[in-house]
């Protein structure tokens, strides 16, 4: 019965040309797009937690830091937005981790298609993810009294600068996501990282009021560069400095962590 | 580069993969001519998975060359991959995609677009009677259905060499029957299958030529008679008329042979093996001279536990229970 077209589903003659790097990439992006409508919980991470990150920081700090919590809000919520998508960069790896293990990567990694596009097509949903989150938190702000002194256009260009960064620190949680074998120590250790980088910075408070060695370190920070250049476009003032710094040291990210990412997808055990 | 050669699918010259200290493949050389059913036959942990790997360019071999459809493993990986497709031994399509989906996202990967995807995902989900569950995500499916939508997910394009990684294991026999008359069905479309099974029987039933390994070394290799005749074991079987007769014949073949007979109480029948097949005359001869009935007998070609027993000195794990070698 089936037997026939069996046979016949077989013998297939043409085969198409590859897919263009592209074409895969988005096709990956399509298979993760497909995932979260299967398993909308995926969106708690950046639907929930920009929403208590903002009203927990700003009402914890906001008197004690400004005095008063909307003025602290302008002053802090460009920061908070760095923070929140870059603490949200690590379920990127996370994912990837979990995703890994399953056997579907074997089949992806034997097809003949540009390697990257499995990784590429997953981060740029993951981008599409941030913005969300950027979103969400932008929109809570403003009913909260916060206001963009540069308008709506410094928000987008703040934003865009964030997720430039975001994609570019992504690239380091799927290094670990991949080299790292079990999920706990993967948290572990992003929570490692994540959290002096966020907190040591000037994402709270102003880093003149911190002692020397600590000002030191907050200075060289990357989030610090992201955090001020994101202060300066919603705000109005000249941030092309940091925003020069922020393309060499995202550059740098895809360039070194990107690599490696794909040395170790190719030889992974 | 291409006419490199063209008879062989896959040419393994002394191929090593080493995890620390433990050598999963320890040495193998194999060939394995365009065409037919290859069937890597060996237990749980012998190093079946790791040898497809390597074979698929997912792992690069320790040590050791190969070549898959003429294209040198190590620089030639993408052309190798243009040719093969892996079914892998567990979830080897995405489990939160219903099958239709997945079949479309392959499609697209491997070149077609998005109306052409669809039409082969249709075609290939009519084909593999999967049309009703189209729509379902992958982890709701039953064993067989699973296994079927691995399959079809591999020849979304025709591969010109197919590996599978134990297609049957944990399947009702039903299912498997499924299984085997796909891989039958490719196989007569020119496809090569190399298949690594467990099971003797399916080494047996569907491979032209089978390669025992244990504990990452090729131990023997050959068609199935081959290895049979090799080991040169055949089994008598005789039939009686009665308990009485049975258990007379029981004590008369202890002496006679070096491995104590096979009795079959419900059957009334008693299985001897032997290397020499002039001791089965011998063997009937004094049924005879005792005056012992005999209903029916028949020689019979030793099984792959058989060969598999005689090659290591013990029976093949047919149970997925131990994972390690040693
Ligand atoms: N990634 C790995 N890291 C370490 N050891 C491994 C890895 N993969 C397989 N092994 C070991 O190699 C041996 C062979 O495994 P495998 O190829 O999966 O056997 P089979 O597929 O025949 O059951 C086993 O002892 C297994 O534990
Ligand atoms: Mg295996």
């Amino acid at each position: 019965m089936e037997n026939n077209s069996l046979e016949k589903s077989i013998t297939l003659e043409k085969r198409p040309s590859k897919a263009s790097p592209m074409n895969a990439a988005l096709t990956f992006a399509w298979r993760a797009l497909l995932r979260i409508r299967y398993v909308p919980e995926q969106l708690f991470d950046v639907t929930v937690f920009p929403i208590i990150f903002l009203l927990m920081f700003t009402y914890l700090f906001g008197g004690a830091i400004s005095g008063s919590t909307g003025e602290y809000l302008d002053f802090v919520l460009p920061g908070i937005l760095v923070m929140t998508v870059a603490m949200i960069t690590m379920y990127t790896g996370l994912d990837l981790n979990k995703d890994i293990e399953k056997g579907v990567f074997d089949r992806f990694r034997s097809l003949p298609i540009w390697q990257p596009s499995v990784l590429v097509g997953a981060l740029l949903v993951d981008v599409v993810r941030y913005s969300l989150a950027a979103t969400i938190m932008v929109t809570l702000g403003y009913i909260l009294g916060f206001r963009a002194e540069a308008g709506f256009s410094g928000i987008v260009l703040a934003v865009l600068v964030i997720l430039f960064f975001a994609f570019s620190l992504s690239w380091v949680w799927t290094m670990l996501g991949i080299v790292v074998r079990s999920e706990k120590a993967l948290m572990a250790i992003s929570m490692m990282l994540l959290f002096p980088l966020t907190f040591l910075s000037s994402v709270f408070v102003d880093p003149t009021t911190m002692p020397n060695w600590l000002q030191y370190f907050v200075d060289i920070n990357p989030i610090t560069f992201v955090v001020d250049a994101s202060r300066g476009l919603i705000h109005g003032y000249d941030v092309s400095s940091e925003l020069m710094i922020i393309t060499y040291i995202s550059v740098g990210l895809i360039a070194v962590f990107g690599t490696l990412t794909m040395y170790f997808f190719r030889n992974k055990n | 580069m291409e006419q490199s050669n063209k008879t062989y699918a896959v040419e393994a010259d002394q191929l090593v993969k080493a995890f620390g200290k433990e050598r999963a493949v320890d040495g193998i050389s194999l060939k394995v001519p365009k065409g037919i059913v290859y069937g890597f036959l060996g237990p749980n942990g012998a190093g079946k998975t790791t040898m497809i790997r390597m074979l698929a360019t997912l792992l690069k071999p320790t040590e050791g060359h190969a070549k898959v459809m003429g294209y040198d493993l190590a620089k030639e990986a993408d052309d190798v991959r243009q040719s093969i497709s892996l079914t892998g031994q567990f979830a080897s399509v995405d489990e939160e995609l219903s099958g239709r989906e997945n079949l479309i996202f392959i499609g697209r990967l491997v070149g077609f677009t998005r109306k052409e995807a669809k039409s082969r995902a249709d075609e290939l989900l009519a084909a593999f009677n999967l049309q009703d569950a189209a729509k379902r995500q992958v982890k709701k499916y039953s064993g067989g259905m699973r296994r079927r939508i691995d399959i079809a997910a591999s020849i979304v394009t025709s591969p010109e060499l197919l590996f599978l990684d134990e297609p049957t294991t944990g399947l009702d026999p039903r299912s498997r029957n499924e299984v085997w008359d796909i891989v039958r069905a490719l196989v007569k479309n020119g496809t090569t299958v190399f298949l690594t099974t467990q099971y003797l029987e399916e080494a047996d039933q569907l491979a032209d030529l089978i390669g025992v390994i244990d504990r990452g070394v090729l131990i023997a290799e050959g068609t199935s008679a081959e290895l049979k005749s090799s080991i040169g074991v055949r089994s008598l079987i005789i039939e009686f008329e009665d308990e009485q007769d049975l258990s007379k014949a029981e004590s008369i073949f202890e002496g006679m042979f070096t491995q104590p007979p096979e009795v079959d109480r419900d059957h009334l029948s008693i299985s001897v093996t032997m290397k020499d097949q002039s001791k089965a005359a011998k063997a009937i001869g004094e049924l005879a001279n005792q005056q012992i009935a005999v209903k029916d007998f028949s020689m019979q070609q030793p099984s792959l536990d058989d060969v598999f027993l005689t090659i290591t000195g013990k029976p093949a794990q047919e149970e997925g229970g131990e994972a390690n070698g040693e």
